[in-house]
């Protein structure tokens, strides 16, 4: 239906038109189905609670930032110290008040292991179920947005979610470090000197890393998700997966299952730092995500496009 | 169809399946816990009539309604809806339906049009250039227009019903289901809806409409069905649901014992007299020649009225029960 005509409908009679209309054949174009992702990053997006989530990890670089900062003001540095990240994390910490690049490595090291997995536990959790509890899952699907269709823009808005969270605490890291403490060329891991641009290039790589590092239990959520009709159900079932898995992964007598663990190769970022990069934990890791992906991605899609919509 | 709550005696043959919009043959749908929802239902709805679902609460119609809309599969059937087998044909058949299931759900923290623009997203064939004009319209339709950008949490009941019904009618639709849609209105707000339901049929618009009070189905539907603990009792026109119970002959006179003595002589059966009322199963031959030998006999008549059966008598009389929640 072309503007003019739906124009000229609506002056005879609005939004429903005459006899015939609604055979009138409509020419759907493929790209008009990317109309319901881009609604849903904007619902996503728009809502409150993701704008909380993100206001609270934008938060933790700033205390972190500060607090180094205090610690470090009467000139003395700070001892090796993990970054929070529950005694495995590198010590990027310490490098802070030489150079305030180096707090994005810390602020991704401090909230990869709890903050953000839970923030994205919370968007995936409750992306079907929410949408069952609140009864807009029916009216979704009748409109018709497609089961199929509907679980993949889901799963890609939460990996949007991932992504952006990740560059929320990454920037706003940045520009802390940027304010607080001095920057310029940076030591690697390695010993090896490197230049402030290709540090910057590096942080990026490891945002990136980082935000890959959540798809895992993004699927994980989905499918949790899938499985009630309860929003907040789905969210607390699915953080309190990331709290069992992040305690059995402690447990030294568990070690051949922890290699399966979503969260056993989160810190290997931090070998991006090294010069040069030490690849095989990495790949490890994103391999590890993309089976998590495959398993739970085509369990999430098994149970909803077979799911009685009774809510 | 200009008038739809007039009959159509003309046209009895109008449940042939090939012109139906739905068509459901054996549809039946058990629950996991082994609670049989929907029992074997055959279920015709002529193109272009309003038709009326009833039953009383757990009778299963909203089960049938999410089957024919492909939110559940059936355990055994088939169910046809504008002619294409449902739950498969979804992505062909639901773009041209319109729905209301079980009262209105909404995003809250969004406005009323953001909604609608979200729903209408949602529709892979809805063509995103006229997504504004078509909101707006659909906001103007049933009144929202200047409540369309407030947040939809601040939407009283009724109002959510509004908007429930704009979504419905985002596009031209072939088939509307609308489920209790005057539920939450106020009765200015049910004329509206009954106004709008004849509109949209007068359109060619066919009208699904599930529903627990008779007199709203009486007022506009065509066509009825009637179902209890998820069987089909009946279906067909209303006229010849109501048919089914005989409506009755009420004389209003204060000559009553003489007019009780004229309508019997003309053939009435079942005569009641009650203060100056008379009322009786009328006779076979014209009432204008009863009213006449009335006239004769010198009895002062007040009123003369047939009482149609109302679709509640038809029903009592089908099911033999009252209209109560099933055990």
């Amino acid at each position: 239906m072309s503007r003019a005509e739906a124009q000229d409908d609506r002056v005879r009679e609005p939004a429903v038109a005459t006899p015939g209309g609604p055979d009138a054949a409509r020419t759907p174009s493929p790209l008009w189905s990317l109309g319901l992702l881009r609604s849903e990053l904007l619902t996503t997006f728009r809502r409150w609670r993701t704008l909380a989530l993100l206001a609270v990890l934008a938060a933790v670089p700033i205390l972190v930032g500060i607090a180094v900062k205090i610690e470090t003001s009467d000139g003395s540095s700070l001892g090796g110290g993990g970054g929070g990240g529950g005694g495995a994390g590198p010590a990027f910490i310490s490098q802070v008040s030489n150079n305030g690049l180096f707090l994005v490595f810390t602020a991704l090291a401090a909230t990869l292991p709890f903050f953000l997995p839970m923030a994205i536990g919370v968007v995936a959790g409750d992306a079907i179920a929410g949408e069952s509890s609140a009864g807009t899952l029916r009216y979704l699907l009748v409109a018709p947005a497609g089961r199929s269709r509907l679980l993949l823009t889901k799963y890609a808005t939460v990996i949007a979610f991932c992504l952006a969270a990740t560059l929320v605490v990454a920037v706003s890291a940045l520009a802390v470090g940027a304010l607080l403490f001095p920057v310029g060329d940076l030591i690697t891991i390695s010993g090896t000197r490197i230049t402030y641009a290709e540090g910057l290039g590096r942080a990026l790589l490891i945002a990136l890393v980082v935000a890959a590092s959540l798809v895992g239990i993004a699927a994980l959520g989905l499918f949790v998700s899938t499985l009630t009709g309860s929003g907040i159900a789905a969210m607390a079932t699915t953080v309190g997966l990331l709290i069992t898995v992040q305690i059995l992964d402690q447990i030294p007598q568990l070690d051949a299952l922890q290699p399966y663990f979503f969260s056993h190769y989160w810190l290997s970022f931090a070998d991006v730092m090294r010069e040069p990069v030490y690849w095989d934990d990495l790949v490890k890791n994103l391999g590890l995500q993309a089976l998590y992906a495959a398993v739970f991605g085509s369990a999430a899609w098994a149970r909803f496009t077979t799911k009685d919509i009774t809510a | 169809m200009a008038e739809p709550s007039a009959t159509e005696p003309e046209r009895p043959h109008q449940e042939r399946a090939d012109d139906a919009v739905i068509a459901t043959r054996g549809l039946t749908k058990r629950y996991r816990g082994g609670q049989l929802a929907v029992d074997g239902l055959d279920l015709t709805v002529p193109a272009g009539s309003v038709f009326g679902f009833l039953g009383p609460n757990g009778s299963g119609k909203t089960t049938t309604i999410r089957m024919l809309m492909g939110l559940i599969e059936p355990t055994s059937g088939s169910a046809r809806v504008l002619g294409r087998p449902m739950p498969r044909a979804s992505r062909t058949v639901l773009p041209r339906v319109g729905a209301l299931i079980e009262g209105p759900a909404l995003y809250g923290f969004l406005s009323g049009r953001d909604n609608l623009l979200r729903y209408d997203a949602a529709d892979p064939t809805a063509d995103p250039r006229t997504r504004r004009e078509r909101v707006a319209a659909a906001l103007d339709r049933v009144g929202l227009a200047a409540a369309g950008g407030k947040k939809a949490k601040a939407y009283s009941l009724g109002m959510k019903q509004r908007l429930g019904l704009a979504a419905a009618l985002l596009q031209p639709r072939r088939l509307l289901v609308l489920d209790e849609p005057t539920n939450g209105l106020d009765p200015q707000g049910m004329r509206e809806i009954r106004t709008l339901v004849r509109e949209l049929a007068s359109d060619g618009t066919t009208v699904f409409l599930s529903s627990h009070l008779l007199d709203e189905i009486e007022q506009v539907c065509t066509h009825a069905a009637v179902m209890a603990q998820g069987r089909l009792i009946t279906q067909g026109a209303v006229a010849d649901l109501s048919a089914g119970a005989r409506g009755r002959l009420v004389v209003t006179t204060p000559d009553a014992g003489e007019a009780a003595r004229v309508l019997k002589e003309q053939g009435a059966a079942d005569l009641v007299v009650d203060g100056d009322r008379v009322t009786a199963e009328p006779p076979e031959r014209d009432l204008a020649e009863v009213n006449a030998a009335l006239v004769a006999a010198r009895v002062r008549v007040r009123g003369f009225v047939l009482e149609r059966a109302s679709l509640e008598d038809a029903f009592v009389a089908l099911t033999g029960e009252g209209f109560d929640v099933a055990g």
